[in-house]
Order: structure tokens, then sequence, then C-alpha cells
């Protein structure tokens, strides 16, 4: 099993991650040795298996609606790299056409 | 000696310090003082904590000596000092997670765990390392520096809990918490001859434990002691309306459980000692020979499935953190490098923020969740956790608790697999199978072995595996062996 750079270039896009040259070298590298040793799962025969999606049987129990403490505004935002208001600030991102 | 050094140096302190807190032999200001005089002197050489809540400390020590004077109930903890892995959420005290993409960030609140042991009157000393978001077996991809084993300062004391595993065996705490995706509990408990305990899934809230990967992670205590770990267990233990993953259960007293292992069937399964060092697996057989003289019974169990958990594991956990962990976007808290357009200021901060293992491990989740390789990664690892946690099913229907080997090696020179990424996933060989099927799990001291590579003999481990719910069964096993052997009563020479 080998990835590709390509694929290795793919995934970081999907993953929102800038890489180097350098770390798209080393992942295709690693990526591709432990993506083999994982081949080992397609000897086993799954079929007809339930896949297991939680360490247990979920009931989700939901609370009460009630309204209960909430973070004020400016707590929330103390912690914001920017912010303006009661707003988080983001880099614009829509982009207006004259 | 004097009487907080004598309590500190208990094989129990968690139980001796409450005990003598309650009844005004000592004050919780004076103990508290002790813990901050002794993480002072000896901290420099470890690096378990990442910070030292020296105010904090005391006005919960205060708090609890005036609540004493006033003659109320001071809690089961009653000024215990307790250290806190850096993945729980503290209310205004720094939380990183071993992370710079969290460098700086003061969580305005307290997770269930932190705002529990506060109820049970416990003393919270600091943040401990880790690895970062809790990717790694040996503490070395914290961001702000590595831990090292205080039985040798050479090597690892194990992770992702390495702090909080570290911290115990040194005395530089009386108890401390860890958290257990996939053996980060047991496995730096194993090489730091510490016990750690990984309950039951949903037995304690994640409310306000960073998410790695959420159908795995599990809080649970480190101690000197199984009853120690008992009471610390009990006090962070029960239903919290804030995770709906959490079980609606009532917490039993695991403290008071038998030490009597008579009729105790103890499930030996092949697969954990196939190809076992024969200086891991001594230790390991003499501590399984002690409980049988006890009484207990040895059963012979399979667990055929044990060969792919390593690769089914890696790819949940790694497709549930790439899920988590894009919540990092730069925006509401934590690191963030400016950029013109959303998208770049995404890659940016990312790229600045996260380090080398959990990027790979955001990569290969992503990898893993692709359109095309879903069903042959992740539809399959988890059809192959059903296969895992129906091996652990049919063998509970012949034992009570499952032992053998934590780790299968003891504690590794620092640098010595950071090079290799997979060799050190293949290090959580035994622990990981728990984690899938969201049993609970312990690992406890049970001999020592010399080290390929030379040095001071290390600590070996035994873990305890259980059914759902039954973690009275693992109490049992390891006050039994408790009994029987000193073990968990040696020190680290330099930090006895």
């Amino acid at each position: 099993m080998r990835i590709t750079t390509d694929e290795v270039r793919a995934t970081a896009e999907l993953a929102r991650l800038e890489l180097t040259q350098e770390e798209i070298g080393s992942l295709e590298r690693d990526l591709s040795a432990i993506l083999a040793y994982m081949t080992d799962l397609s000897e086993l025969d799954t079929t007809g298996v339930e896949p297991m999606t939680h360490a247990v049987p979920l009931f989700v129990r939901l609370r009460e609606d009630v309204l209960g403490p909430q973070l004020d505004v400016a707590t929330a935002l103390a912690d914001a790299p920017r912010s303006e208001g009661s707003f988080f600030e983001v880099p614009k991102i829509i982009e207006v056409s004259e | 000696m004097s009487v907080v050094n004598e309590l500190m140096s208990a094989t129990d302190p968690v139980a001796v310090i409450a005990d003598a807190v309650r009844s005004k032999k000592v004050t919780a200001l004076e103990v508290t003082e002790a813990y901050l005089a002794r993480i002072a002197e000896h901290d420099g050489k470890l690096g378990c904590y990442y910070r030292v809540d020296q105010d904090g400390a005391r006005a919960l020590a205060r708090n609890i000596d005036e609540k004493i004077a006033r003659g109320e109930d001071p809690g089961l903890l009653a000024g215990v000092p307790i250290g806190v892995k850096d993945l729980l959420v503290t209310s205004g005290v720094e939380t990183t997670a071993g992370s710079k993409i969290l460098a700086g960030w003061i969580p305005p609140y307290d997770g269930t765990v932190v705002a529990k042991l506060k109820v049970a009157g416990a003393v919270l000393l600091g943040k401990l390392s880790m690895d970062e978001f809790a990717m790694g077996s040996s503490n070395e991809t914290s961001a702000f520096g590595n831990v090292k084993n205080p039985w040798d300062v050479a090597r690892v004391p194990g992770g992702s809990s390495g702090g909080s595993a570290a911290s115990v065996a040194a005395g530089l705490c009386a108890a401390s918490i860890g958290t257990d995706t996939g053996g980060s509990i047991r496995q730096p408990a194993s090489l730091t001859g510490t016990i750690g305990i990984k309950p039951t899934y949903g037995r304690v809230s994640r409310y306000g434990v960073i998410a790695f990967a959420s159908s795995l992670d599990q809080v649970g205590p480190f101690a000197r002691s199984a009853s120690d770990a008992a009471l610390v267990l009990r006090a962070i233990s029960g239903h919290d309306p804030h995770d709906s993953t959490s079980l609606p259960q009532s917490v039993p007293d695991w403290s008071s459980e038998s030490s009597d292992p008579r009729g105790l069937r103890i499930g030996v399964p092949a697969e954990y000692f196939d190809h076992l060092d024969a200086s891991i697996a001594a230790p390991v057989n003499a501590a399984l020979k002690t409980l049988e003289a006890a009484g207990a019974t040895l059963v012979p169990v399979k667990l055929p499935h044990t060969r792919y958990g390593v690769a089914a594991y890696y790819i949940v956990a790694t497709a549930e953190c790439s899920s988590n962990l894009a919540r990092y976007d730069g925006i509401r808290y934590g690191l963030r490098v400016p950029a013109d357009s959303l998208a770049a200021m995404y890659k940016k901060t990312r790229a600045a923020g996260f380090g080398p293992e959990v990027k790979r491990r955001i990569m290969l989740g992503t990898y893993a969740l692709r359109s095309g390789y879903y069903d042959a990664y992740y539809r399959k690892a988890q059809q192959v956790r059903t296969l895992v946690k129906r091996d652990f099913d049919e063998a509970f229907r012949h034992c009570d608790v499952i032992a053998g080997p934590t780790s299968p090696q003891v504690a590794f020179k620092l640098g010595e697999k950071t090079a290799d990424p997979l060799s050190m996933y293949l290090s959580d060989i035994y622990t990981i199978p728990c984690n899938l099927a969201g049993l609970p799990g312990m690992s406890i001291p049970c001999g020592f072995a010399r080290p390929k590579d030379g040095g001071p003999e290390l600590p070996v481990g035994l873990q305890l595996l259980a059914a759902p719910l039954a973690e009275g069964q693992i109490f049992r096993a390891a006050r039994a062996l408790q009994q029987r052997t000193d073990f968990h009563t040696r020190r680290p020479p330099e930090f006895a």
C-alpha cells in the first residue's frame, strides 16, 4: 500500500493543513508504512458483521430543556484571537463584485 | 520524620491524608505546602508539571481547613493534593492539551471531573505534562517538553499521561488524573510502577475533557495503591447531564472491595503471551501464580482478534481525531496565524499549531474517511471492533477478570522510537482492545525487569481487565495481589 504525493496533498487540503515539501515527503513515507500495516484487516472476513460505532450501546438521555447558566459575551470572547463588539472577527469571506 | 512527611511517603497517601486532615492531625494547608515544596525541589529533574497553581492550591486547602473548623463535611478527598493532566479543562488555569495551538488558553469553566474533585475536597496542585492531544505513548510529542521516568531519567515515563504517571511515582502529588484512549493511563502506569485504572466507558464524564477520539476516551486515576485509586475513581465517577454518553449506573464503593481472591476466575489469554519477552513474562506469570496460590483459578481464554486491534484502533481513533480537531480553526480561542482569506488562515494556523504526530494522525484519519476509502478502512475497522468486543464477551463467560502484561516492554530510552511511528503504535498492543470494547482496565505493579540496553531495573505492570461495569472484580484482584507482594511499595531511589 503506497500513498502518492498527490494523495498526501489532496488529504492535507481536506484537513486544512499547510504542509512543507519536507512534511509531504515524510508523511508519504510514514502513512504508506502505517496503511500497509492496516491492510492486515482485509484478511478478516467481516461479511454480515455489524460495525461498532460506540463503546457502549447508546441510549441517549436528553437533558431537560431549561435555561441554565451560560457564558456571558465578554467571557466567551475573552480568549478569541480577534474580536469586535460582540463578535469573533474573521478574514473577509464574501467577495463583493463591482 | 514529620507527620506530613510520613503521610506523603505512605503506600496509600490519599486515604491517610484525607483521614489526617479530617481528624485535624494536620491541616490541608500544611500538606499542600509540603507537596509544593517537594515539587519545587524535584520537578526540575522530571518535568511532570506544565504549571503549578500555587495560589489556587493554597486557596482550596484553606477552604477545606475552614470547612473543618466550622464542623462541615470536607469531602471524600479532604485536603488530598492531586495533579491533573492538561487535557482536562480548568477554570482560570491555562489548559493546553500539550499543544502550541492552545498555548495561553484560559478556560472559562471547570470540566465535570475537576468540579467533582473540588466538591470532594481535593487540592488541585497544577496541570501535568502529556503527549500533544494525548497522541503518543512516550510523552515525547508534548509541545512543552518531555517527562523523564523517575526510575531512570534517561527513559520515557510512557504516555500519553506521562506527567500523571511520573508525578505519582516520584511523590509529587498524592494521586493524579489521566486519560486513556488506547492505553494512555495503563501503559505509563506500567512503565513507572504506579497503579492506573481506566474505568468502563461512560463511568466518568467527558465534559471538559479535550476530545481526541470520543468513542474511546475515558478519564481515570493514577495512585500508589488499589484502595487509593478506588477512592479517587469513586469521587470522579457518576452520571453527568452534560455528557450524554455517561452511564446512569450508581457508583459502588470500590475501596471496600474484598481482597480475598478465593473463587475468582482469572482468564489468561494465550494471545497476550505469544512472543512476549521472557523478562516481562516472568513477573507477570509470578503474579498469576501468587493469585492462584491464594485461591484464584486460572482459566485459559481466547482473544483471537487481538492482533488486529492495533490496526483497527489506529483507523477508528485517527478518524475521530480528524473530526474532533477540526475545531481548532484560529477563531474562537487558541493560536491564530493571520492570513488574507479564511481558508489560508485555517491552513496556516493549523500548520503552525499542531506538532508532527498530531498532523500525522489528522492526515491518517482524514484519508481513512475520504469517499472511496471509507468502506475499506473506517467501516472495516468498526466491524473488526465488533469482533474484538465479541472475543471479550465470550471470554467473560468463563472468567471474572482477564490478566496479562500491560506493555510488551519496560520503559524505553528517550528518542528511541520517535523516528518510527508504527513501532510506537505497536507498543499499545495489549492496552488497545480494552478501549475498543469499552471495558475497565488497570495496570498494577507486578515486578521488575532489567532492560536489555543496560541501566537499573525497571517496573513491570500486570494488566487486569473486566466486563463492563465490573471494576469491582479488578479491585478485588488488585488488592489480593498487593496484600501478597510489595512491588507497589517500592520507590524510585532518587525520589524516595
